[in-house]
């Protein structure tokens, strides 16, 4: 085999690294480098440095250290089974990758996962040595996420959130029976363990000791994990129940939902159907009016019958449109936690209505200054000047938001 | 009539002084005529009156807002800023009113601002102009702004790249940093800045990071407007990547699937053994626990929780079920609940390590709420299912003497939690001749509000505690 260029290396390693969707560099300590003594920032919010036409944001060097795997997770193209082409970056050159994207401005940071090589401690304590050099021999203080091993030893575990901003552990499957079956090597026992594990340490780090003295920050930016979307058979009340369990229990900063898409050389026991990006896209607005909105599970869920939302409209509307008899609610009397159940309604414009109608009744024309959606709103609330009369109930309203019927394609 | 001219170096700096000037002065805002450096003289000649000064008090949330708004291109901004400002004069909370007209404009211009400024810090790319091994290294950008935001933003890029000299040029106007020291210099027209090759190597990462089998392109040009895109090199390859990618997903759905490689089965012959740290306790009963599945709770848990102690132990603790830090830990009586159960014993006069301790249901019931789990009491028939494992450690220790802890570990020793309170600091007899000594959870001495009762709660434990003692001395 003739040795690869770093360029063919970065090609093969960046192609096997594009199904993690996570790319947050948000949320972590702020810090800057205006001392001179080293290179980089870190400010809470998040920069997406650029957006790939998948319509996803670039904002990290988001690489494999390896892609050979000794694995064979059936939905991954590194799986030990795959012909893909394999290469492995040296621990310098992620190093100077990293340092000299980021100098000229491309990325936040790193986003460095891998295939297992050797064994899980072997991988892992390489990955450790990446961030540890950027760390401590580059000073650089920009971001970095470690995709973390779940079988890897404790204390690897532990130095990799002692340098790194963010961990995250995969649960890759929506249940425990989806994961034996398509990551037979995959122990989802010992992948929830990891994540507890995780969580325990972040929030010794945050304890003060008597002294008073702070131990060292423990991934500071919390810890995140993925799951596949549309590779089994879930459900996606079954998903987002897994999702709530995952947030509640292990404290997780985020939950990313990747739609299983079609590989290289993927196996033959997978759908080799177009990912299902619209049920992805519904999931995330589902999963944000758990966290956000105060919604519970089962109101999400149980506005279809087979426990999938519906994929025309969001979860929101569809709620609102199976709750009519709470509607239309008046903006200037209704109180948070409803006005939060309005389709249309964000949290800003929620708090903006909030903190304006002390002073002042609230008219239609305000509301859209405030930033809410009245295309979507109007059916549901009454202000100054507006009432929707038979709107709200309307047999048809379902049919204003939902998108025109498509005739079946005959190919 | 007064004229106030704004440089646009500065501008911030000095709308502030000259606003402050006319508002002390009683200026009305139809008096001034506002005007950028770069703006085109005023055709009407007005009385080019110096600004007054003094001394106003203004809303910070306004001056927040204003520090953005002066940066928009709209040269009506100054006056737009100052007539609300002098509306603010009289009531103040139309700063709150979300819905007025003028302070909605300028909230929008705040943002269209405070978008530019972020695109800023996303989208500047830098080349290297200097030597790459210098002491100092040296890069320079070129960035079209839709606003004046190269000095306000400035300062987000020295926070960050501190130890290189770097320039951001622009038409407008330019950021330059050396030596650790920044400086502002008027714009220039576009120049020619050497190639560097590492833009390359990121122009192949572009390239691949992107999955064709997902075309989102309404999505990527609503965050990376089109505008931005001829000073970003890696967009130049957007054309290419979008007109391939169908055919590239129909190529990976078409190909047929291919047989492994011959390295793949040796491979996976040799998987390496699972990491001992993250192993069970050992012995074949705990291992037999955390491998349970006989009822649903063993889904949402993190992990079984088998009984911790030496298997001679003379004296067993059973408490209802493992809570939140137990589920995550993998011990019983860890958590809160566990440190208040080994501040009791010590007080007691028992040695925790030296006895048996366990739970009746071995999973945590909870439910999910948000960032938090709440307990759930576990039904009879989790306890009845769960209670082969406990009659299993029971055997295998054989303790002289069991302290249930609780109306679960009551339910699940003796067949009935009812009535703890009259019960508690009673021994009772199991069918298989083994004593049971009732007392309190910890954790409902944690659930109780009300001092007196703590107190009287914690007494009552105590008493209970040393009476095991006693028992087991005895």
């Amino acid at each position: 085999m003739t040795r690869q260029s770093l360029e063919e290396k970065l090609a093969i390693l960046s192609d096997a690294a594009k199904y993690d969707a996570s790319c947050a560099s948000s949320g972590s300590t702020k810090r800057d480098s205006r001392d001179g003594k080293g290179l980089g920032s870190n400010e809470g919010t998040g920069i997406c440095h650029a957006y790939a036409p998948d319509g996803r944001c670039i904002s990290l060097l988001k690489i494999l250290m390896t892609n050979f795997c000794i694995y064979d997770c059936t939905y991954c193209v590194n799986r030990v089974s795959s012909n893909v082409q394999r290469a492995r970056f040296t621990v310098d050159e992620v190093v100077k990758l990293t340092i000299e994207f980021y100098r000229r401005n491309y990325i936040e940071g790193l986003f460095l996962s891998s295939g297992i090589i050797r064994s899980p401690d072997a991988t892992m304590a390489d990955m450790v040595q990446i961030a540890r050099k950027l760390r401590q021999e580059e000073n650089f203080r920009g971001y970095i996420h470690l995709k973390t091993i779940p079988d890897a030893a404790p204390e690897l575990i532990e130095e990799a959130g002692l340098l790194a901003d963010r961990l995250s552990i995969n649960v890759e499957m929506p249940s425990d029976t989806a994961v034996r079956e398509h990551a037979p090597e995959k122990d989802p026992s010992q992948i929830r363990k990891a994540m507890g594990d995780v969580r325990l340490r972040k929030e010794a780090a945050g304890d003060r000791s008597f002294s008073g003295k702070r131990p060292a920050r423990f991934a500071p930016a919390g810890q995140s994990t993925q799951m596949i979307i549309g590779a089994d058979g879930s459900n996606d009340a079954k998903v987002l129940g897994q999702s709530t369990r995952l947030y509640s229990s292990y404290k997780l900063k985020r939950v990313y939902y990747s739609a299983f898409s079609p590989i290289p050389d993927s196996s033959a026991k997978l759908p080799l159907v177009s990912p299902p990006l619209q049920r992805e896209h519904r999931l995330y607005q589902a999963d944000w009016l758990l966290r956000f909105y105060d919604f519970q599970l089962d109101e999400i869920t149980s506005v279809t019958p087979d426990g999938n939302l519906d994929l025309d409209i969001d979860p929101k509307l569809a709620w609102a449109l199976a709750h009519r008899a709470v509607f239309p609610l008046d903006v200037n009397r209704a109180s948070k936690e409803m006005l939060l159940r309005v389709p249309g309604f964000g949290v800003k414009t929620v708090s903006r209505i909030l903190s304006t109608r002390r002073h002042r009744t609230l008219r239609y024309e305000d509301l859209a200054r405030m930033g809410a959606s009245m295309k979507k709103a109007r059916a549901f609330v009454v202000a100054g000047g507006w009432s929707p009369g038979a709107l709200t109930d309307s047999v048809d309203l379902r049919a204003r938001f939902a998108p025109p019927p498509q005739q079946l394609s005959l190919f | 009539m007064y004229r106030a001219e704004i440089p646009q170096i500065g501008a911030a700096t000095a709308w502030r002084e000259a606003a402050r000037g006319f508002l002390a002065k009683n200026v009305p805002p139809d008096q001034i005529l506002w005007g950028d450096d770069s703006a085109s003289p005023d055709l009407f000649g007005a009385d080019a009156a110096k600004p007054p000064s003094g001394q106003v008090k203004v809303p910070r949330s306004f001056i927040s807002m204003a520090d953005k708004v002066v940066w928009h291109r709209d040269p009506s901004r100054f006056a737009r800023l100052y007539a609300f400002l002098w509306r603010l004069r009289s009531d103040r909370a139309h700063m709150q009113d979300r819905g007025d007209a003028d302070l909605s404009v300028l909230r929008r211009m705040e943002k269209n601002v405070s978008r530019c400024q972020h695109k800023m810090k996303a989208f500047v790319r830098f080349r290297e102009i200097g030597e790459p091994d210098a002491a100092r290294r040296s890069f320079a950008a070129w960035f079209e702004p839709s606003h004046h935001t190269v000095e306000p933003t400035a300062d987000f890029f020295v926070r960050r790249f501190a130890d290189m000299d770097w320039r951001i040029l622009t038409p407008d106007v330019s950021a330059i940093f050396e030596g650790g020291k920044l400086r502002f210099e008027p714009g220039q027209p576009r120049p020619e800045l050497p190639d560097d090759a590492s833009e390359q190597l990121w122009v192949t990462y572009f390239r691949n990071i992107f999955n064709p089998a997902r075309l989102k392109v309404q999505a990527m040009q609503s965050e990376m407007p089109k505008k931005y895109w001829k000073n970003m090199p890696e967009a130049a390859a957007i054309p290419d990547l979008i007109a391939n990618a169908p055919a590239r997903a129909r190529e990976m759905a078409a190909a047929a699937p291919t047989l492994p490689p011959l390295r793949a089965e040796r491979i996976q012959a040799n998987l390496p053994e699972a990491n001992p740290h993250w192993q069970a306790p050992g012995g074949d009963l705990p291992s037999a626990i955390s491998a349970c599945t006989r009822c649903p709770l063993h889904k949402p848990a993190t992990q079984a929780v088998a009984g911790e102690g030496p298997q001679s132990a003379e004296l067993m603790f059973v408490g209802e079920q493992p809570g939140d830090h137990e589920d995550l830990v993998g011990r019983p009586f860890v958590g809160p609940a566990g440190q208040l159960f080994d501040l009791l014993m010590a007080e007691a006069g028992l040695k925790r390590e030296e006895a048996f301790v366990t739970n009746a249901v071995k999973h945590f019931k909870f439910l999910p709420r948000g960032r938090k789990r709440l307990h759930q009491k576990p039904s009879q028939d989790e306890i009845a299912t769960c209670n082969p494992w406990l009659r299993a450690e029971i055997a295998q220790v054989q303790p002289r003497l069991i302290v249930a802890m609780g109306a679960s570990a009551a339910q699940a020793l003796l067949g009935s939690g009812k009535a703890i309170t009259d019960r508690r600091g009673r021994v009772e007899w199991r069918a298989d001749g083994l004593p049971v000594l009732i007392t309190l959870h910890p954790s409902f001495l944690l659930r109780l509000s009300d001092a007196a009762a703590v107190k009287q709660a914690r007494a009552d434990m105590l008493a209970d505690l040393r009476r095991a003692a006693d028992w087991i001395a005895g």
